[in-house]
């Protein structure tokens, strides 16, 4: 290693070769919720858009922490890392959709979010 | 609300409830505002996105089914598909987006199999989205270091002198295993063999089962 | 783009430990393979991850391990191999 070069650790998501018990082969059909998601992300990378790219909201996920990474679910961490990104790129503030959040619980009829 | 099937205000209420899914997680709301406040905005229209589920909604392991069934009738196609996959399948419709698509041919010395050991890179606009198992920690963690023991899982023992060639999807490409043709199939037609083909042989983790 | 390497060329991959957003795995850092293709040059993902435009673009590679040098004490076939797409800013001739 170069003089001076910083020493990172081992990245939580980087996960080849570390033990780890038998494969679950149990499937589940994917919510409508995580196909808007999975639409939505590729919609803010697209050519046409480029509001973000893949490698963004790669390294987005691997910011969330890894409590975050091993507990939430798969298009969960998707979201969390868009969110972020339009949120640090300023395409959306925080009082927007914290804003839309509470009116569409309320048309949804839902409780109050966190 | 009555449960009366006969009660006409019952029907009445019905055409009012939105159809939603039972429960819905704080990023299922996230979702929806971003996507609301963005077509306000103008980045994309609802119709776009409207299309983006519908693409989505086509993908699935019936497109590589046909591109592998297509490969064993032809030789010129499966040419194609081993040299530049994204522009084989695009003449079914696939457009890999910002990926491209490179396939790899199982062989009587060589068996394919294909992970992602730092995300969970897959070709969803060939084959759809992946089975859980394949972003699961387990399956990423296990399948480059001991491939036989997880093959051996989902019930693949390999015979001898064959090569296990894991390939780990780290950037741009994103794999599928062209599997090998069973034997008994010589007098299939291509629908016939398409129907034989199976996710999870693309993704190399089983063969092809004979009919 | 002028590409570094040729298919058939003994390469090993640089055992760095850089903070950011890297696509070259942790397991295969410091181990020497074969290059099995060349597929193109593509945005470099470390400067995409921070906001960066990507360019210029790296040459990306298909490079192949044996088993037995990526994990010394892999349990399979001899023959086995892992094949990974590096980035060529990434690799460096072996023995060169």
């Amino acid at each position: 290693m170069a003089d001076g070069e910083e020493k990172t650790p081992r990245g939580y998501h980087d996960l080849g070769g570390l033990p780890a018990g038998p494969v679950d082969r149990s499937e589940h059909v994917l919510e409508p919720w995580e196909k808007r998601v999975d639409v939505l992300c590729g919609i803010l990378v697209d050519r046409k858009r480029r509001l973000m790219t893949i490698d963004e909201r790669r390294d987005a996920i691997e910011g969330l922490g890894e409590d975050a990474y091993n507990s939430m679910k798969y298009y969960e961490l998707w979201m969390a890392a868009a969110l972020k990104l339009v949120l640090d790129k300023g395409i959306l503030t925080r009082d927007e959709i914290d804003g839309r959040v509470d009116e569409i619980r309320a048309r949804l009829g839902l409780e109050a979010g966190p | 609300m009555s449960t009366n099937v006969d009660d006409h205000d019952h029907d009445h209420a019905r055409t009012f409830v939105p159809d939603e899914e039972d429960s819905l997680g704080q990023y299922a709301i996230v979702e929806m505002a971003v996507r609301e406040l963005l077509i306000e905005k103008g980045v994309f229209s609802a119709d776009e996105f409207r299309q983006g589920l519908e693409v989505f909604d086509k993908a699935g392991p019936h497109l590589g089914a046909r591109a592998v069934a297509r490969a064993w009738t032809d030789p010129a196609y499966k040419e194609s598909l081993l040299s530049d996959g994204s522009a084989a399948v695009k003449e079914f419709g696939v457009d890999m987006n910002l990926t491209e698509l490179y396939v790899v041919e199982n062989t009587p010395r060589v068996h394919n199999v294909i992970v992602c050991t730092l995300c969970s890179c897959y070709p969803k606009p060939l084959l759809g989205a992946p089975p859980d198992w394949y972003k699961s920690r387990n399956y990423r963690s296990r399948m480059v270091r001991e491939p036989r023991a997880v093959l051996a899982e989902f019930g693949t023992t390999l015979p001898d002198g064959v090569e296990v060639r894991v390939h780990d999807s780290t950037a741009t490409m994103r794999y599928m295993v062209l599997p090998m043709r069973p034997e008994g199939t010589a007098d299939l037609t291509r629908e016939q063999l398409e129907a034989l083909v199976n996710r999870d042989a693309m993704i190399g983790v089983t063969v092809v089962p004979a009919p | 783009m002028t590409a570094r390497f040729a298919v058939g060329d003994r390469v090993r991959v640089d055992d760095r430990t850089p903070p950011g957003h890297i696509r070259t795995p942790w397991y295969i850092r410091g181990k020497s393979g074969v290059v099995a293709d060349m597929v193109g040059a593509f945005a470099d993902p470390e400067d995409s991850a921070r906001g960066g435009d990507g360019l210029p673009e790296r040459p990306l590679y298909r490079v192949r391990f044996r088993q037995t040098v990526a994990w010394p004490d892999y349990a399979g076939d001899g023959r086995d191999t892992v094949d990974i797409e590096i980035f060529e800013h990434w690799l460096e001739p072996e023995s060169g």
